[in-house]
C-alpha cells in the first residue's frame, strides 16, 4: 500500500501533434479512491494506463510509493489492474487465472493457495475455482479479475470501466462490493469510468477529465455543489445542469427577461446554471412552455423552454402538469459562469433582498 | 421441430453416394484377384482374397532392390505427414509471433512478402531447393525431405490473423502478472491457438502426405519410398504379357486413406470446437 503521485504528467503519442494528456498533478493518499471521469476520449484510459505502465510517459514524473516508476515495466511497478473486459485467461481455471500473476513471481506454493483461498472467500468464488471462466457469469468473471489483483497484494488497484460490461442491476450492486472490499482492503485505488453515478458513488475524490486536462478535482459532493466549469456541471449529475444564457445588469440576474435575485457580480452576459432537482414549479416564477414529461416513478423529470433555451425540471407532485408554468429557484442555488471561458463565477450575492421567483 | 424436406435429403444422399463410391469400389476391388479385375472391372462386392492382399502389400520386399516394403512406406509416408505438420506448426507460429507482437521494422513489409509466397507453388523452387539440399549432401535423408518445405505462408497468415483477434488485454493482463514474451507464448498464447493448432495440422499433414514430387526428387534410395510413390511403382509394371497388380495398388492406395482419415477423425472434434466455442 502506498501514496500514488503524478507530476505534471504528460502524453503525446509518436507523431501526434496534440497532446492526449497534459499537465496532471495529483497527490493520492494511501488507501484514498480516486475516480477518473470523463466523456470518452477525454484521456482518462491513457491516464491510468501510463501508471499502469502500459503507455510511456513523455512528460512528468509517476511515483508509486517512493519510487519513480516512469521506466519500470508494468510487472515491476506493484500494481493490479482490472480490465473492462476481464481479460481473464480462458484456458485456464478460475485458481489458476489468480494464481498466474503469483506463479510469474516466484511465490511458494503455500503462500499461493493461502491467497487465492483468501480471495475466493472474500468474493465467495469458493465453488467455481475450477472452472473455465467461459463458464461463468459476467458477474462473476468480474469478480474473477477483482480476484487476480486481489492476491497480488499489490500498491494499487486500477480499474479501467470494470463495470461497463454488466447490466444495469448488476453493475449497481458490484459497484457496492468494489467499494466494500476497498475499504476493508485498504488499497489505494484509481478508477476509470465515463458514468458520472459511479464515479460519483465511489470515489473519495473525483478527478473530472476533459480533452486531457483536469477540469476539477474534489470530494463529489463538493464538484456537484461547486462545478468549476459550465464543462463539470453538464458533466456531473443527471439530468445535466441546464446551462442558460443571462445577463447581469442593474445588479439583478435575468434571465429573458425575468429577473432572478440580487447579486453584486459586474454587470454583462452570464451562464446560468439551474439544476433541475433546485427548481421547482411554483404559482409563480419564470413561464416555462412544457415540452414533454419523463415519468420515472419517483419523480417526474418536465423538459419545456424559457423564450428558446431548453431547461429541466424535477417535479416530484402528482397533479397534471400544464402546458405552462412558472418555476423558481432559491438564489443560493444559482451557478454561475463566465460566457467565454465556462469557469465558475463566485455568486456575490445581496443579502435580505429577496426576490426569488 | 423442422420438417423434413425430402428433396433436401436427396441432395444430401446424392452427394455423399458421390463421395463413397469411388472409396467403396477401391476397398472392393482390393479384395479381388488381378486377374478378375483385368477381365471383369472394377468391384462392388467383396472378393476372397482381402487377407493376403494386404499381407502382401505390407510386407512384400518389393523395388528395384527387394527391400522396400509396405510398412516402410507407411513409415515413410508417417514421418513425412507428421514432420511436416509439426515443423510447419512450429516455425509458423513463431514467425506470426514475431509478426504481431514485436515492433520492428519492416515488419508489414515481411508479413506481405511471405504472404505472396502463398501464390508460388512448390514446383517453381523445386530446382533451386534440389540444389540447396544437394550442396548440403541432405539428399537421401528425412532432414533433406522435411526442412526445405518447412517455410509455410498459409500457416504464418493463419496463425497471424488468429494473434491479432486475441484481445489487447490479455496481454496486458499477462505483463502486469509478470509474464515475459517467453513465458506469454508458452503460458497463454500455445494453449489458445490449440484449435488453430488443430486446423493447421490437418492441412499439413496431408499436405505432407499428399507429397509426391519432392520425395521423387530428393530421394533415389529406395528405403525413403513413400506410400505415394509405392502405388504408382506398382501400376508400373507392363513388361510383356504381365497385368500389373490391380488389387494391390487399391490396397496400398486404401492404406493411404487410413492415417489422413484417422487424422481428420481425431482432430475434426477439436476444430470444430475451437469454430463452436468461441472463448471470450
Amino acid at each position: 500500500m502506498a501514496h500514488l503521485s503524478l507530476r505534471n504528467v504528460g502524453k503525446t503519442y509518436a507523431g501526434g501533434t496534440q497532446a492526449a494528456v497534459s499537465g496532471i498533478d495529483i497527490e493520492i493518499a494511501d488507501g484514498e479512491f480516486i475516480v477518473l471521469v470523463g466523456p470518452s476520449g477525454c484521456g482518462k484510459s491513457t491516464l491510468l494506463r501510463m501508471v499502469a505502465g502500459l503507455e510511456t510517459t513523455t512528460e512528468g514524473e509517476i511515483h508509486i510509493g517512493e519510487r519513480l516508476v516512469n521506466k519500470l515495466d508494468p510487472a515491476e511497478r506493484d500494481i493490479a489492474m482490472v480490465f473492462q473486459n476481464y481479460a481473464l485467461y480462458p484456458h485456464m481455471t478460475v485458481r489458476d487465472n489468480m494464481a498466474y500473476g503469483l506463479k510469474n513471481r516466484g511465490e511458494s506454493k503455500t503462500t499461493i493457495a493461502e491467497r487465492v483461498a483468501e480471495a475466493s472467500r472474500m468474493l465467495e468464488l469458493g465453488p467455481y475455482l475450477d472452472r473455465k471462466p467461459r463458464a461463468l457469469s459476467g458477474g462473476q468473471r468480474q469478480r474473477v479479475a477483482m480476484g487476480r489483483a486481489i492476491v497480488r497484494q499489490p500498491a494499487a488497484f486500477l480499474f479501467d470501466e470494470p463495470l461497463s460490461n454488466l447490466d444495469a442491476k448488476l453493475r449497481v450492486s458490484m459497484r457496492m462490493e468494489i467499494r466494500k472490499l476497498q475499504k476493508r482492503l485498504g488499497t489505494t485505488s484509481l478508477y476509470v469510468t465515463h458514468d458520472q453515478l459511479e464515479a460519483m458513488t465511489l470515489a473519495d475524490r473525483l478527478v473530472v477529465l476533459n480533452e486531457g486536462r483536469v477540469e476539477q478535482i474534489g470530494a463529489p459532493l463538493e464538484i456537484y455543489r461547486k462545478p468549476a466549469s459550465t464543462f463539470v456541471a453538464s458533466f456531473i449529475g443527471a439530468p445535466a445542469m441546464s446551462l442558460l444564457d443571462a445577463r447581469i445588469s442593474d445588479g439583478a440576474i435575468s434571465l429573458e427577461g425575468h429577473a432572478l435575485a440580487r447579486v453584486g457580480n459586474a454587470s454583462g452576459p452570464v451562464t446560468l446554471g439551474l439544476r433541475a432537482e433546485d427548481l421547482r414549479i411554483a404559482p409563480q416564477g419564470i413561464p416555462l412552455a412544457v415540452e414533454h414529461v419523463e415519468e420515472l416513478g419517483a419523480q417526474r423529470i418536465v423538459h419545456g423552454t424559457i423564450g428558446a433555451q431548453n431547461i429541466a425540471v424535477i417535479e416530484v407532485g402528482e397533479a397534471a402538469i400544464q402546458d405552462n408554468v412558472h418555476v423558481a429557484v432559491d438564489p443560493d442555488k444559482l451557478h454561475l459562469f463566465d460566457t467565454s471561458t465556462g469557469r465558475r463565477l463566485e455568486v456575490q450575492s445581496q443579502p435580505h433582498q429577496e426576490m426569488a421567483l | 421441430m423442422q420438417r423434413i424436406k425430402p428433396f433436401d435429403h436427396l441432395i444430401l444422399i446424392l452427394g455423399a453416394l458421390f463421395l463413397i463410391t469411388p472409396v467403396v469400389m477401391a476397398l472392393m476391388s482390393s479384395t479381388q484377384n488381378a486377374i478378375d479385375i483385368h477381365n471383369n472391372g472394377l468391384y462392388f462386392t467383396p472378393g476372397s482374397n482381402a487377407v493376403p492382399t494386404y499381407g502382401k502389400v505390407l510386407t512384400h520386399r518389393g523395388g528395384f532392390t527387394g527391400d522396400v516394403t509396405g510398412m516402410r512406406m507407411l513409415m515413410n509416408s508417417m514421418i513425412m505427414g507428421i514432420g511436416f505438420a509439426v515443423g510447419k506448426i512450429v516455425l509458423s507460429m513463431m514467425a506470426a509471433y514475431a509478426l504481431v507482437y514485436f515492433r520492428f521494422r519492416f515488419a508489414t513489409l515481411l508479413f506481405w512478402m511471405i504472404f505472396t509466397t502463398l501464390l508460388l507453388p512448390l514446383e517453381v523452387r523445386i530446382m533451386p531447393s534440389y540444389q540447396v539440399m544437394s550442396t548440403l549432401g541432405l539428399l537421401n535423408s528425412y532432414t533433406g525431405l522435411i526442412v526445405p518445405l518447412l517455410a509455410s505462408a498459409t500457416g504464418t497468415f493463419f496463425f497471424r490473423q488468429f494473434f491479432r483477434s486475441v484481445p489487447d488485454e490479455m496481454l496486458e493482463a499477462a505483463r502486469i502478472d509478470g509474464a515475459g514474451p517467453f513465458k506469454f507464448f508458452i503460458d497463454i498464447l500455445v494453449p489458445l491457438s490449440r484449435t488453430m493448432m488443430a486446423a493447421i495440422f490437418i492441412i499439413m499433414f496431408i499436405y505432407g502426405w499428399n507429397q509426391y514430387l519432392w520425395p521423387l526428387l530428393m530421394t533415389t534410395d529406395e528405403s525413403f519410398y513413400t506410400l505415394m510413390r509405392g502405388i504408382k511403382s506398382i501400376l508400373q509394371v507392363w513388361i510383356g504379357s504381365q497385368i500389373p497388380d490391380y488389387n494391390e495398388a487399391f490396397a496400398l492406395a486404401v492404406l493411404a486413406m487410413l492415417p489422413p482419415v484417422t487424422v481428420v477423425v481425431i482432430f475434426q472434434r477439436m476444430f470444430i470446437k475451437g469454430l463452436t466455442e468461441s472463448d471470450k
